[in-house]
């Protein structure tokens, strides 16, 4: 029994009402509907950004120098690899927090004899580390931005620059409104603890966010590393 | 209270799937969606995987291979494993209802043949015959 009424009436309704004639949640095929639909966005994002690769008349671009007449002055190929690939291991390792935080809610009720088992067992620790690690990402994100424009690349300056921000920042977006959605995950799990009966709500958060780490390996792939 | 005593007696358990609760959370054992999760040292293998195909991504992004012409396919097979092993294992779709893996799948099939469609159409893929 909770101390809330306000609280009772969100578990009953959470817990009652999602049948479908699948025996499936209703919730979770919807995130996967909502999934296979993001799919088709960032293709047609991502297919935009190809369609236009080369084809920059003006500099900087992302993997070949650019001497003038073509630059104003002499620039080198702006995409930075290693800042980049940290980020991407960065965003992995936030999928496998995210894994953990589901695990530790799942079993809340298992007890826990060591060490290992409590911090393996700890939510708001995977939690916590998901959400950090994503900051992170953003970080890294807002740090590649930001040395684009000084080194003259915005999303006015050329082709390469308008489709690379575009798809990026989508991207950037999605990680953000995630971080905010694991905020709130963390804050209910402060304030009456995530026990095996939100597995459900987590599971689909977490679904989201291993969603927007595989569009970042598509991303990272043909993007960064395909010249 | 905690549930409403008119609502069903079960609940779901993390893959969506309609489970006998009564307050448990153990899948029925009748239950065709009911699997379980990986465990702990299937994620850490996991993520070991996928931070070593990282690496040998970028590895030989500065190798003399990106000469060669099996450095694309090289690059988007890694990546396509690296997608594969974040959608089955992480994702759950290895263990989860056929349902997510066709609602997943589907759009992702039509996503990637019109993205291989753009390419032909606008000149940065072609087959030539003969040649």
């Amino acid at each position: 029994m909770s101390a809330s009424p306000a609280l009772d009436h969100v578990h009953a309704g959470a817990h009652g009402h999602h049948y479908t004639t699948t025996g499936l949640d209703s919730r979770k095929i919807a995130i996967w509907a909502f999934i296979g639909s993001e799919c088709m966005l960032f293709a047609s994002l991502i297919s935009t950004y190809l369609i236009y690769k080369g084809r920059s008349v003006v500099g900087p671009f992302p993997h070949e120098s650019c001497a003038p007449p073509a630059c104003a002055t002499a620039l080198k190929p702006i995409l930075n690899i290693p800042v980049t690939s940290a980020s991407t291991f960065v965003l992995l390792m936030s999928s496998l927090a995210m894994v953990l935080a589901l695990a530790a809610v799942e079993n809340r009720n298992l007890p826990k004899l060591t060490t290992g088992d409590r911090i393996l067992g700890s939510s708001k620790l995977w939690l916590w580390m998901t959400c950090i690690l994503g900051a992170t990402f953003l970080a890294f994100q807002s740090f590649e931005f930001t040395s684009f424009v000084h080194e003259g690349l915005s999303i006015r300056t050329n082709l390469f620059g308008s489709s690379f921000f575009t798809l990026t920042g989508f991207h950037g977006a999605h990680v953000t409104a995630g971080v905010i959605w694991l905020g709130t995950l963390l804050a209910i799990d402060y304030k009456r603890g995530l026990g095996p009966a939100d597995a459900i709500n987590v599971d689909i958060a977490a679904l989201y966010w291993h969603f927007v780490d595989v569009v970042w390996i598509a991303i990272f792939t043909l993007i960064y590393l395909i010249k | 209270m905690a549930h409403n005593e008119s609502a069903p007696k079960a609940g779901h358990d993390a893959h969506g799937a309609a489970v006998a609760s009564g307050g448990g959370h153990a899948p029925a054992k009748d239950d065709p969606h009911a699997h379980a999760h990986p465990t702990w040292k299937q994620y850490k293998w996991v993520a070991l995987i996928l931070t070593l195909i990282t690496v040998v991504e970028v590895w030989i992004y500065y190798t003399p291979f990106t000469q060669s012409k099996l450095f694309v396919p090289t690059l988007l097979i890694m990546s396509a494993v690296k997608f594969a092993i974040v959608v089955l294992f992480y994702m759950h779709l290895k263990y989860d209802a056929r349902l997510f893996r066709a609602l997943f799948t589907g759009p992702l099939i039509i996503a990637v043949v019109t993205l291989i469609s753009l390419m032909f159409l606008f000149g940065h893929l072609a087959i030539r015959a003969g040649s």
